[in-house]
């Protein structure tokens, strides 16, 4: 028979952290207006205006809809980026982790994307046109260095799951302190970039040039869900990278110090992901926009020309 | 009397994060700049700019509007979404201003659309505006800024308005690719 209450708990906890996720995603985005207002010597808005801006979207009373396709294409994101969220060890803490887990983030973080791209189609303008291809294009230009560097930590840990990879990380040996992996968190965090699509590579959303692209028919409740799902996708981003190379901010052991190990391993594994989005957003500030070929370029030409070298130096079995 | 406690609560909140999209035919671009910016920074109050009509809350008709440009704001006006406001930025939107004898103007913007607030001056400061915001701000909480309302309950009025400046017949079909092959 199955075990209800521990079925219960289960359920319990993969909703606690749903809703830890997207708090800390509204966070992030008044963090990151804050700091962008700050750079710019402005005062900016207080730090709770994420929470604000989702609330009044779905308190909007009119929500016009393009299609039954274009409805659904925002809880799409959503669910995707949730189930993603769900699959990545965070401080430690494994929900649906299993072996092979990368692999199957790798696809998972490509599914929103794809809903979103399905919700700008349905709209049929051409602005979203625009945006969305854009944003497939710099999807594939970003994935390929990124596939390559986390290929070559599958290879040097000689693991497919992210828990053992964090795991192996316990004790401050974290990757980022490996010479070669060095570099490849250097890749990783341009492919970051790209990926969080803060400048220079907002191509896709770009709203001076292209009216905002793929969200320039979404509004009220549409865009709330679509904002919901950008908010999440910066927590899960950022926790992968942190999960890669800063050892998934686990500082104590569970079986050591108990629930303390759990609140220490929490409270490290936001600041690491703070700290990472705090330099993206440093990089977004400052720069101006690339156009599609240069981000491809950039990507291509210099990002998995490092990453190839990297995949070689490690697969060759170096000892570093 | 808890979905009037509800309402309450969404608009004490809502008016903390007005998105516009500013429609600047006129001169009175030129003020947006310094709002925006580090000089007196509306992001403070949680107003942002939005690039298209269908994300904002706020349509800010900056000067003076001519019977074509009008037609464009009616569009714009119709692809936002309720709870949706319009401030009227400038004497040309109250009657026209300097342009009160003008053969393509529309004097009155509120004829045509509702305007839930005007700043007067030719230009406005930016602390007019800025002034303006805080205002609708109130409005908003206290639910005085019912333009919106206004469109769905006299919505042929203004219809018949907008057709008569357009001086199309009642039962043709405006349509702007129509309009510019003319």
């Amino acid at each position: 028979m199955v075990d209800l209450i521990a079925l219960g708990e289960q359920i319990l906890l993969l909703a606690g952290m749903v809703t830890l996720g997207f708090a800390i995603g509204m966070f992030f985005n008044g963090f990151a207006r804050k700091v962008t207002a700050r750079i710019h010597n402005r005062i900016g808005p207080p730090i709770y205006q994420g929470y604000i801006d989702v609330f009044k979207l779905f308190a909007k009373k009119t929500n016009i809809s393009h299609g039954w396709i274009f409805d659904l294409a925002a809880l799409f994101s959503v669910a995707g980026i949730t189930l993603a969220f769900l699959f990545l060890p965070v401080a430690g803490f494994t929900l649906l982790s299993t072996e092979g887990d990368i692999f199957l983030i790798l696809y998972l973080l490509a599914i929103p994307a794809l809903g979103f791209a399905l919700g700008a189609g349905a709209s049929g303008n051409p602005n979203a046109a625009v945006g969305i291809m854009r944003a497939l294009i710099l999807m594939l230009a970003y994935e390929l260095p990124l596939v390559m560097v986390v290929v070559a930590m599958m290879i040097h840990y000689n693991t497919t799951s992210l828990a053992t990879l964090v795991q192996m990380q316990s004790g401050m040996h974290w990757a980022i302190f490996v010479p070669v992996f060095f570099i490849g968190a250097i890749i990783v965090d341009m492919a970051l970039q790209g990926m969080l699509m803060e400048k220079p590579f907002d191509i896709a959303i770009a709203p001076h040039e292209i009216a905002s692209g793929p969200m320039v028919e979404f509004g009220g409740k549409h865009l709330g869900a679509l904002m919901l799902y950008k908010m999440m996708a910066i927590v899960v981003e950022t926790t992968l990278f942190v999960d890669l190379f800063l050892g998934g901010g686990v500082v104590l052991s569970v079986s050591q110090y108990g629930w303390i190990a759990y609140v220490v391993n929490f409270l490290v594994w936001f600041a690491l992901i703070t700290l990472v989005f705090f330099l993206a957003l440093l990089i977004n500030a400052v720069f101006p926009r690339f156009r599609i070929e240069q981000a491809l370029k950039f990507y291509w030409k210099y990002d998995a020309l490092a990453a190839l070298l990297i995949l070689i130096w490690v697969f060759a079995g170096v000892s570093i | 009397m808890r979905n009037d406690d509800w309402k309450k609560v969404s608009r004490l909140v809502s008016k903390k994060s007005l998105w516009m999209v500013h429609f600047c035919t006129g001169c009175g671009a030129m003020e947006m700049p310094p709002v925006m910016t580090s000089r007196y920074d509306m992001e403070r109050f949680g107003i942002a700019p939005m690039a298209t009509p269908r994300q904002a809350d706020v349509l800010l008709i900056t000067g003076y509007l001519s019977i074509k440009t009008l037609k464009r704001v009616v569009q714009v006006y119709e692809q936002m979404r309720d709870p949706k406001y319009v401030i009227g930025f400038g004497s040309c939107t109250i009657n026209g201003g300097m342009y009160w004898d003008s053969y393509n103007t529309i004097k009155d913007l509120s004829k045509y659309i509702p305007v839930d607030l005007y700043i007067a001056g030719c230009m406005p400061r930016p602390e007019a505006i800025m002034d303006a915001f805080l205002k609708l701000m109130e409005m908003i909480e206290k639910g005085e800024a019912i333009g919106w309302k206004k469109y769905h309950k006299y919505y042929d009025q203004y219809k018949r308005n907008q057709r008569m400046a357009f001086s199309y017949r009642l039962d043709e079909v405006q349509d702007i690719k129509e309009d510019d092959a003319k």
